[in-house]
Parts: C-alpha cells; sequence; structure tokens
C-alpha cells in the first residue's frame, strides 16, 4: 500500500444522484441521511411509528364496522345540522376540515419565513396556526357535546352498532390530543421565535442545547402529519 | 493541531456533524439519578430490569412448588396461581427482557460502539428511564391493590380477561394496562434515540458495515418495537375502554354469571391478531440484540472473525422484516379462517432460512478458531445449544397440522422457554462477564462464575428438556393442578416434581451471581481498559469505566471493521477498529 494517495479537500467527494446517491449514503460513514438533523430525523421516525398507531386504531375500526351485526348509523345523518333551518350534512366536518388544512398552509408559511429569520412573521403565522387549531379542537367539543346530547355514548347510541361512539370517540379523540398537543408547542416555540432564542442559539431549559429556526420545519413536520391523519379519518370515518 | 486529510485507501472523510457539546451535571443528584448520560441511564435500566425480574423469579418457583408437589402448599391457591403465570410471562418478556436488551445494553453500548459522545437527545433518553421505571411501579402495585395482579394470562385475551371470574378484575387488569401504555410511551423516547444515534450520529469511518453486530442486532429491534409496539398500545387502550366505559371493541355478547352482560358486538379474534402484531415482532426484539451480542462474544472469545458478516447483517435485517407476517401462527386454535393457516405456516417456516445462516456463521466462527473457554465464552456456546433446541421444536410449532394437538401443552411452555427464555438469558449472562469489566473497571470472579455456567447450563435443560416430553404425553399447560387424568402416567408426576426441584436449584444459583456482581465491584480484580484484548470502540476508551462524553478531546476515528482478529502478519492477534493501517501515515500540513 505504498502508493497510499492522500488528498485533502475539505470536503466530501462529490455526491451522486439517483439509486447509486442513496446506495452511497447508506454505505458512508457518519450519517445515513445526508443533510438531516438528529432532531428531523428523530421526528420522521415518530412519525412513522406514530402512524402505526393511527393505522392500528382505524383498521380496528374498519374491522367492527364490516363485522356488526347491526346497521352502523349513517354519518351523513349524525353529522348534520341544522342552520337557517336548512340540513345540510356534514356541514361541522367540512368546515373543521377546511380550517384544519388552512392551517397546514400558514404552517409552512411559518417555516418559510423561519428561515428567513423574520422573526415577527414567523412567530405570527405560527399563532394563527395554533389559533386554527384551537379552533378545531373546540368545534371538535362542539361535535362531541352535540352526540352526547342526543344520546351517543361508547357503550351505545340510538341508531345502531354501539361500536360507533366507541370508535368515534376514541379515534377523534386520540386525533384531538394530538392537535392539542401540537398547539400547546406551536405556542411555545413560537414564543421562543419571537424572543429570538433561535437568532442567538439560545440552550432550552430542560436540555441545554441550542435552538435553531429548524425547530419551526420540525415542529411543521408533526403538525403537517396531524392534518394528514384527519384526512384519512375523515375519509375512513366520515364519508364511508 | 493535525488536521485528518481525506484517506481515500481508508475511507476517511471529515467530520459532517460538529462536536456536540454536553449537558453538563452540576451536582450529584443530576450526576448520579437525573442523569443524562447514556451509560448511567443504561444503568439504572438493568437494575430497575433485574429488580423485577427477580420478582418474577421468585413468581416461577411458587409455580413449580404448586406443580411439583399439588396440594401441598396451602399458601398457593388456584387464583394466585394464575396471576402468577400471568405476572411473570409479562414481566420476564417485556419488563426484564426488552428493557434490559433495548434499556439497557442498548444505552451502554451503542453510543460507545458507534463512537459517539452519548444518545442524540440525552434529555429525552432520561425521560424515558423515569417513565419506564413509573410502568415498573405501576406493575408492582397490582400486587397490593384489592384483588391482586390480573390472572389473565400474559396474552391478556378479552373476553375472559376482564370478565369477573378473573383474578385481578378489580384493579389488576386496569393497572396493568395502564403500566403497558406507560411502558411503550416510555420506550418510544428511549428507542427513537438509539435509531437516530446509529443512523446519524457515527464516527468517521463507522460505516453501517462496519458496525459490531451487537448494535445490528439492536438497532434492528429498536426499529421493529418502534413498529410493533403500536399494535399493544392500541390494543391496550381499547380493552382498557371495554373495561372501563364498557365499550365493545373486543367483547361479544355472552353470559356472564347466569346474566346478560352489558356488552356486544366486539371481536375477540380482533385483539389476538393486535396482539401477535406485536408479540411475534417482540419475540425477535428480544432474540435480534441476543444474536448481536452472541456473535460479538463468539468472534472475541475465538479470536476469529465473524464468519460471513454480511450475511449476518441481512439475516438480521431479514429475520426483523419476516416476523411482521408471521403472527398468526400463534392462533391457529382461535377460529381464525383455516386457509390463513397455509401462508402463515409458509412464513414461519421461511423465517428458518435466516436464523439457521446465523447458526450456522456462529459455528464456522468457532470452527478452528483460537477458543478461549472464559465465562462468557461458556454462555454463548450455551446459547447456541439452547437456541437450536428451541428453534428446531420451532418447526414442529410454526406446522398446523402438528400445532393444534400440542397448542395447549407443556410442549409450547418447552419450546418457548428454551427459544426466547433460556437462550436469551444466556447471552444477557454472558454479555455481563463480558462487559462487567468496562462498566466497572473490575473483573467478574471466575470460578463462581464457571459455577454459575454449569448450573444455570445443566438446570435449564433438567428443567425445559422434559417439559417436551410432558406436552407429547398430552400435560396441558396453565393448569393449577393435573388431577388423576388417566392420560397422565405418574412418572408424569414425579418427572414435574423433579424439574421443580432443579428450577429452584437454578434460581437460587443466581443468588451466587448476584453475590458476584457485588463483591466483584469491590474486590474483583482490575481489569484494565481492553481485558478481552477485543478490536471494538468501546475497549479503547481513554479511560475505563468511560467518563461523561466516552472518548477524551477527539472523537476515535475508525477505519476497519469490528473482526480484525487473528490477522496474518498483524503484530497481535487484534486490530482496534480505530487503529489506522499501517501504510498510511498522516502527514501534517498535508493542507492544500
Amino acid at each position: 500500500m505504498a502508493e497510499t494517495v492522500l488528498t485533502h479537500s475539505g470536503q466530501s467527494p462529490a455526491r451522486l444522484d439517483g439509486w447509486r446517491g442513496i446506495a452511497a449514503d447508506w454505505a458512508s460513514d457518519q450519517r445515513t441521511f445526508k443533510n438531516v438533523s438528529w432532531g428531523k430525523a428523530m421526528m420522521w421516525i415518530f412519525l412513522l411509528s406514530d402512524t402505526f398507531i393511527f393505522s392500528c386504531f382505524l383498521l380496528s375500526y374498519m374491522t367492527a364496522r364490516m363485522s356488526t351485526t347491526v346497521p352502523w348509523p349513517n354519518p351523513s345523518e349524525v353529522f348534520a345540522l341544522n342552520i337557517a333551518g336548512n340540513h345540510i350534512p356534514l356541514i361541522l366536518i367540512a368546515i373543521m376540515t377546511f380550517i384544519l388544512i388552512s392551517s397546514s398552509g400558514t404552517m409552512a408559511m411559518a417555516v418559510n419565513f423561519g428561515y428567513r429569520r423574520d422573526r415577527v412573521r414567523t412567530a405570527a403565522l405560527m399563532l394563527v396556526t395554533a389559533a386554527f387549531g384551537a379552533t378545531f379542537v373546540g368545534m371538535q367539543a362542539f361535535e362531541w357535546t352535540k352526540l352526547i346530547m342526543e344520546g351517543v355514548r361508547p357503550w351505545g347510541n340510538p341508531w345502531g352498532a354501539p361500536q360507533f361512539g366507541a370508535s368515534f370517540f376514541m379515534i377523534t379523540g386520540f386525533h384531538g390530543t394530538h392537535v392539542t398537543i401540537g398547539v400547546i408547542f406551536l405556542i411555545a416555540i413560537a414564543r421562543k421565535v419571537l424572543r429570538g432564542d433561535f437568532d442567538v442559539e439560545r440552550r432550552g431549559f430542560f436540555t441545554s442545547r441550542k435552538g435553531y429556526y429548524e425547530i419551526v420545519e420540525i415542529m411543521g413536520l408533526y403538525w403537517h402529519f396531524v392534518d394528514l391523519v384527519w384526512v384519512f379519518i375523515f375519509a375512513l370515518f366520515y364519508l364511508w | 493541531m493535525v488536521d485528518i486529510p481525506y484517506d481515500r485507501i481508508a475511507g476517511i472523510p471529515p467530520a459532517e456533524v460538529p462536536d456536540v457539546e454536553l449537558y453538563h451535571p452540576r451536582s450529584w443528584w443530576t450526576r448520579y439519578v437525573f442523569s443524562q448520560d447514556a451509560k448511567v441511564i443504561a444503568i439504572q435500566y438493568s437494575l430497575t430490569a433485574s429488580a423485577i425480574g427477580l420478582v418474577a423469579l421468585v413468581l416461577s418457583w411458587l409455580m413449580r412448588l404448586q406443580l411439583g408437589f399439588p396440594g401441598t402448599f396451602s399458601f398457593i391457591d388456584a387464583n394466585q396461581y394464575l396471576q402468577f403465570i400471568t405476572m411473570h410471562g409479562m414481566i420476564m418478556v417485556i419488563y426484564l427482557l426488552t428493557a434490559l436488551f433495548l434499556g439497557g445494553f442498548g444505552n451502554y453500548l451503542i453510543p460507545l460502539m458507534v463512537g459517539a459522545r452519548d444518545m442524540v437527545f440525552p434529555y429525552v433518553n432520561m425521560l424515558s428511564y423515569w417513565v419506564y421505571l413509573l410502568a415498573v411501579l405501576v406493575l408492582a402495585s397490582t400486587f397490593f391493590v384489592p384483588g391482586g395482579p390480573t390472572g389473565a394470562g400474559w396474552t391478556l385475551y378479552p373476553p375472559q380477561a376482564i370478565l369477573s371470574g378473573t383474578p385481578g378484575q378489580d384493579w389488576g387488569i386496569i393497572l396493568m394496562m395502564a403500566s403497558l401504555i406507560l411502558f411503550i410511551i416510555g420506550f418510544t423516547m428511549g428507542g427513537l434515540n438509539y435509531v437516530v444515534t446509529v443512523l446519524q450520529a457515527r464516527t468517521r469511518g463507522m460505516t453501517l458495515m462496519r458496525l459490531p453486530l451487537t448494535v445490528w442486532g439492536i438497532f434492528t429491534a429498536t426499529v421493529m418495537a418502534l413498529l410493533a409496539f403500536p399494535a399493544l398500545f392500541v390494543a391496550s387502550v381499547m380493552l382498557l375502554f371495554d373495561r372501563l366505559l364498557g365499550t365493545s371493541f373486543f367483547m361479544p355478547s355472552l353470559l356472564e354469571m347466569g346474566t346478560l352482560s352489558k356488552y356486544g358486538g366486539g371481536s375477540p379474534l380482533l385483539f389476538q391478531h393486535l396482539f401477535w402484531f406485536f408479540g411475534h415482532p417482540e419475540v425477535y426484539i428480544v432474540a435480534l440484540p441476543a444474536f448481536g451480542i452472541v456473535s460479538d462474544l463468539i468472534s472475541t472469545h475465538a479470536r476469529k472473525n465473524i464468519f460471513g458478516y454480511r450475511m449476518m447483517v441481512w439475516a438480521i435485517v431479514a429475520i426483523g422484516a419476516l416476523s411482521f407476517i408471521v403472527w398468526a401462527h400463534h392462533m391457529y386454535v382461535s377460529g381464525m379462517f383455516p386457509q390463513f393457516g397455509y401462508f402463515f405456516a409458509t412464513t414461519t417456516l421461511i423465517i428458518a432460512i435466516p436464523t439457521a445462516i446465523k447458526v450456522y456463521n456462529w459455528v464456522l466462527t468457532l470452527w478452528r478458531g483460537d477458543i478461549h473457554l472464559r465465562v462468557p465464552m461458556l454462555f454463548a456456546l450455551g446459547f447456541i445449544i439452547t437456541f437450536v433446541n428451541g428453534g428446531l421444536t420451532g418447526l414442529f410449532l410454526g406446522n398446523v397440522v402438528v400445532d393444534v394437538p400440542l397448542s395447549d401443552t407443556m410442549f409450547v411452555v418447552a419450546h418457548f422457554h428454551m427459544v426466547m427464555g433460556v437462550a436469551p438469558i444466556m447471552v444477557v449472562l454472558g454479555a455481563i462477564y463480558h462487559w462487567y469489566p468496562k462498566v466497572t473497571g473490575r473483573m467478574l470472579n471466575d470460578v463462581l462464575g464457571k459455577f454459575h455456567f454449569w448450573v444455570t447450563f445443566l438446570g435449564a435443560y433438567l428443567i425445559f428438556f422434559p417439559m417436551h416430553y410432558l406436552g407429547l404425553l398430552g400435560v396441558p399447560r396453565r393448569y393449577f393442578e393435573l388431577g388423576d387424568a388417566a392420560f397422565i402416567p405418574s412418572s408424569a408426576h414425579s418427572l414435574n416434581a423433579f424439574i421443580s426441584v432443579v428450577a429452584l436449584a437454578v434460581g437460587f444459583s443466581q443468588m451466587v451471581f448476584l453475590f458476584n456482581l457485588v463483591w466483584s465491584l469491590f474486590k474483583g480484580e482490575a481489569s484494565g481498559g481492553n481485558p478481552w484484548r477485543a478490536t471494538t470502540l468501546e475497549w479503547q476508551t481513554p479511560e475505563t469505566p468511560p467518563g461523561h462524553g466516552n472518548w477524551g478531546k477527539e472523537l476515535p476515528i475508525v477505519y476497519r471493521w469490528a473482526y480484525d482478529y487473528s490477522v496474518p502478519g498483524a503484530e497481535e492477534d487484534f486490530i482496534p477498529q480505530n487503529q489506522p493501517p499501517r501504510a498510511t501515515h498522516v502527514v501534517e500540513g498535508a493542507a492544500s
């Protein structure tokens, strides 16, 4: 090995494209996902795990719905509202879905302004996103109240299979908990943005890790995931 | 400061991630109790898991006393027997083995073996332990609540799990579910750390294909756990709702104590699918770290590179992937659509291929090796034998027609204790003898260790091997007492008594091991940094035991795989992973 050539370019060899690039990344040292920070990688893997949780919930619900021997309540009728004398099916859910999807838009804008280090706009958009999320949870509370007043319980309801109420409260409750946690973190991170923590790379109170604007994007990943899950719940629970 | 040049031959690119600044403990509390150091967390995990594991060991003694000498011990009644079975199984599988392999060995070894200073998010890692401790405390509390712990069997099958008549219906089952949910939350926080540390925080030169197999085993098991525990989480939540809120996810309409219960329309099979979608991968969550660790023990103590490293890695990955599509082989007798059996029997038997590759490779690593029969090696060899034994009976049980008559007999008890009880515990014990010097700086006593090995290994065989025979006779499992069934000869009863005596002896021999652990901590022979002359990075730390941050000022650089033992022409019979190739000279000032 006398012909060992030493080079010192100070950077890695050029990155390859396509499948060769993927193979090269997996064969490389230090990081499998190049230019992906620890926090972002961790959030993606957490979301993968969380996907399995929601999948199990939805599959269990679908199993119950398919195997029930008594009629399943008609979601169009159950989730209809009378507004100004008009009977409109699924109107509340439609509005809730619209609000949640909109909040994904404001979140994406917040990420953009975060990377531009525009503190005020980033924080404002995150707070708007949090407000949308809180509105969503509030409307969900309204929906729960309405159904409970009409006699829907986890163990039964006036219209058919008792698994309807059980699945409804469990799945929307679990999703609503995700949204609520998201709102809390949105507010906390918006406060950090506004205070300029990420400009001075201030250390976290608990973790003593430096903070970066990337945290806004990682928060965004979670938020978009919660929205995406809602689309599946909407399709499989309300539209089926 | 010497710039480390990019070396094309050794393939060492420059650092991509700046060195992190770790949390500095400011007091005794943050150094030893609320510590963010993965090594301290690992020891906390291990001690907690071992403590609750001892409870499960005592439960097994009580069960054996009852089975061996029915009617002799008035302090054990049928309900308690069911509670002992349930808690023994649940504790051993989840709270001991999973927590010990991933939380204990994972936390200690991953950062050291990949050349990182710590896990990527030490604070989250610390939370993981405290949530786990809470889960253990909730579980242990069930022994003291009215009605005692649940007696539903470790599989917790509804409807019986939550009906009156099953012991622990009041509080036991509720707290069991709460404890499982906590465990999964705690594990997820730790598991995300392990995965991201392996993927994104390796040191320079440490490619995935240079990782020691220990890391591959723990890493793959953690990925599997992150995907399998969600099913248990969902099943636990739904069963908790069935019990607490009166929902009917799993509960069909049935008579309870002569009256129609409030339930109706649920599917008990749904629970079994969810449970085993978790439960089968769980077998490999316990087995894969054992596979990985035992590969390293064998290679180190046989002074030979592991045979077929790449095949070993792919076998681990293949076993991990396949284990997600075999779950219903636990449900052959559940009343599932019968033709599903074809599919699940086929996939089950396919797993035998990568598993057999691993066993052949272990044996071929030993072949013409310079075998040192030290205590860790003895346990590694014991693992191969018990694992082959348990694996072969797995082929029996994977076939529907053989499984159906054997399913509810002691044969199954013998099978799973051999394959995922004794075999992984052999590795755990071997691994403790192997890494104890790194954790404490002292060797464990060799004489006590050899005594411990022979009693444990031979004893485990004497306990579980005769159970196969009992099972073939048709002796049922889970029964409080056998009574005077005509098909059970009196020899089977004497065999049961024999098994019980051996089980007690093996149990007490573990006390010798505990004594050894404590005694050696103070009186053990000083080990030095690398007593086994091993290649992997954890043995090359500047301090033993490794300090906070693991490495000194500079992170290690890896130039080779983990198995350079007995390399022809080398001065020593091992070359550490961070030793540069001979012909490579670091040229100072070579920059541009």
